[in-house]
């Protein structure tokens, strides 16, 4: 008896096959390592050595909950990030509405190569530039300085500068794919009804569009909640959860705390997810 | 970080390690005499294993690629056929996690890391009969606190010097003598200023407290009570309202410097160097109070896959000549006492005190803080690293 037969006879078998490697990809890859990040969190470090003590305890979270420092870096974090996705939906609004609505083919096909195009260049080289351009006497000031305005220097607004360039491509994308859905004969509807673009725009295109735009801040949000390399080219001396994370990591060499530390971004993204799912922005991914 | 396991445990551990409990002198770290993990020791040298992992500090392997005037590492391979892979750590911090993920033959730790290093087991004792430039090491180098357990080296001495006030030139008037300059209220340099981004760096403002502060009774910056460790956090987090930026990563303070994002700090003698070969206008001194410092050992790991290649590597960097070269490009005192007569600048060991043990015993080295006070004091007890690490992250905000 053939393999192949006994495949053909059991659909669930194939199936099963078929499913399996996904799956344990899925299970073990990606689950188990949240799993042992979740129990590493429960275990401490020897203040001395270093070493990994496998004794349970809660110190690591009534450490996080119960220092200052810790609450200032989260909101920190939070803030940095919201204000990234602000910024990006205020700029990805704009540029996919006449990518999807008002560009030629032609340009359109033109304006997503060179949406796509940062993508092509390494991280680093894009937040090195950006370290350039804002240092003193760089590209900023240099602007800046017919008009008596200088460089914002290495901190909170360079980081917010930086991160919203670094995320603009994952937010346009997916508001120009929700964009390009909307029918335009919604819009001439609109119009014909007697209302003004603007209020086109505010009634029709933006409840539309706006799960597009949650979509978009996902991408944004979640990933500068878990930066730390912008922070530490362009932060000053500014910390965020991600540099938390790596210092202890790298420098203190406390990994149970630094996996405690992880599971702040976790916890605010399952609480943001939430919240997006009551606006159905997930079925528009 | 307090986390009562973890604090008893390492007072177990210091505990062990004050052992006999008398010898708690200014600077020199624990007493030796604890029990280290019972790592083998090599007893001969054969033929090198064509390659060695070299963890160090940025300037003690040079390969010419920064500098190619600047090369002692391309002579060792041809000596000795080990092609040396170097790779560069920021802070002590990152030099154990780097060993502790395994993979590197020899380490050059600084005072802060090397106990630590000793009590994991991640460095083996060193046999110093088949480091034939041993014998030219300077003898108040060796066996000492930071260096040795029970009169056993678990390395070879490589250098020593302090840490370093850069400013520029152009931007700073008048020049500063003084760590005041970098912790001053409303300094007129606010966000300029820049700091090494380590808990060990707690220890330069402690150093400040203890020379303009005499009422806290700082003895040694490496051993604070909590009172003196909270005046110092205080000192720091006004400093940290007017830092630019922390650095650990050698090459981002030059190009601060050069920029002139930041224009006054802490600084080594290879980044004062660094900085004046690409044109930037700065100064290094030695302020009024001295200084922290390190005294650094090249330390053989436990796990190493090419020892031969590692002793060879060790023999090599305390030469004379190769042992000059480090010491002048990195700004530091050399620990072979023939290393003098063969720098190219022949004053060189009279600046930093080469052989001058009075002078290297007044620098406060690098040393792992912990429960028992350093500095002798029975009647408390004082903050240990994870404190001082908890209290560096509050510092930063």
């Amino acid at each position: 008896m053939s393999v192949a037969a006994a495949l053909h006879r059991r659909p669930r078998l194939r199936l099963g096959l078929l499913l399996a490697p996904p799956m344990l990809w899925l299970g073990v890859a990606y689950l188990a390592a949240l799993a042992a990040l979740l129990v590493t969190a429960f275990w401490t470090a020897n203040s001395f050595t270093g070493e990994v003590e496998r004794t349970w305890s809660l110190e690591n979270f009534r450490e996080l909950f119960g220092i200052g420092v810790y609450k200032t870096v989260t909101l920190r974090t939070i803030g940095i990030a919201a204000l990234v996705t602000v910024v990006d939906a205020a700029i990805a609004f704009p540029i996919a509405l006449y990518m999807a609505k008002v560009a030629s083919p032609r340009a359109q096909r033109l304006l997503v190569v060179a949406v796509l195009m940062p993508l092509w260049a390494s991280y680093l080289v894009k937040a090195y530039a950006w370290r350039g351009m804002l240092a003193e006497g760089g590209l900023i000031d240099w602007i800046g300085k017919p008009f008596h305005a200088s460089s914002p220097g290495f901190g909170v607004t360079a980081t917010i500068l930086t991160l919203a360039y670094l995320w603009l491509p994952y937010m346009i994308l997916p508001v120009y794919a929700g964009l390009e859905r909307l029918p335009t004969s919604l819009l001439e509807a609109s119009s014909d009804l007697g209302a003004g673009p603007a209020t086109t725009l505010r009634r029709v295109v933006v409840p539309m569009a706006m799960p597009a735009v949650v979509a978009g801040a996902i991408f944004t949000f979640s990933l500068s909640l878990g930066d730390y390399i912008a922070v530490t080219i362009v932060g000053g001396a500014n910390q965020m959860l991600g540099t938390v994370v790596y210092a202890n990591v790298g420098a203190a060499g406390n990994l149970p705390f630094a996996a405690a530390v992880a599971m702040v971004p976790v916890v605010i993204m399952l609480l943001f997810l939430a919240a997006v799912r009551r606006t159905g922005a997930l079925e528009s991914l | 970080m307090r986390r009562i396991g973890a604090v008893l445990s390492a007072a177990l551990l210091a505990l062990a390690v004050a052992g006999c409990g008398s010898t708690g002198g200014g600077g020199g770290g624990a007493s030796g005499k604890f029990t280290a993990p019972d790592v083998p020791m090599k007893k001969s040298v054969g033929k090198g294993e064509g390659e060695v992992d070299i963890l160090a500090w940025p300037g003690y392997a040079e390969d010419g690629s920064n500098d190619p005037k600047v090369d002692w590492v391309t002579p060792f391979e041809k000596q000795t056929g080990c092609q040396a892979n170097v790779k560069y750590f920021g802070t002590s911090d990152e030099a154990i996690n780097l060993m502790k993920s395994g993979g590197y033959d020899v380490v050059s730790a600084s005072g802060d890391a090397t106990l630590r290093l000793i009590a994991s087991g991640q460095v083996a004792p060193v046999n110093t009969d088949l480091v034939a430039n041993y014998k030219d090491v300077q003898p108040f180098l060796k066996d000492r606190a930071w260096n040795s357990v029970n009169g056993q080296m678990y390395g070879v001495p490589h250098g020593w010097g302090a840490n370093l006030l850069m400013w520029r030139t152009d931007k700073v008037h008048p020049a500063p003598d003084s760590w005041g300059a970098v912790f001053a209220k409303s300094s007129p340099y606010a966000g300029h200023i820049t700091a090494y981004d380590s808990p060990i760096y707690i220890a330069d403002a402690a150093l400040y407290l203890m020379k303009t502060k005499p009422s806290l009774g700082i003895k040694d910056p490496y051993a604070l009570d909590q009172k003196q460790l909270d005046a110092a956090v205080g000192l720091l987090k006004v400093q940290r309202a007017q830092v630019s930026e922390y650095w650990s990563d050698y090459l981002k303070e030059v190009q601060a410097f050069k920029t002139g994002d930041s224009v006054i700090g802490t600084t080594w003698q290879v980044i004062a160097s660094l900085a004046r070969s690409e044109h930037a206008p700065v100064k290094a001194v030695l302020p009024k109070e001295g200084a922290t410092g390190w005294s650094d050992t090249w330390m053989v790991s436990a796990k190493s896959k090419h020892p031969n290649c590692a002793y060879k590597w060790m023999n090599y960097i305390v030469s004379p000549q190769a042992n000059a070269d480090v010491a002048e490009y990195f700004g530091e005192a050399p620990a072979n006492a023939k290393s003098c007569k063969l720098t190219s600048d022949k004053s060189f060991c009279a600046t930093y005190h080469a052989g001058d043990a009075a002078f290297a015993n007044r620098i406060h080295y690098w040393t792992t803080p912990i429960k028992q006070c350093l500095d002798g004091r029975k009647d408390t007890t004082c903050t240990d690293y994870s404190q001082w690490t908890q209290a560096w992250t509050e510092v930063k905000g």
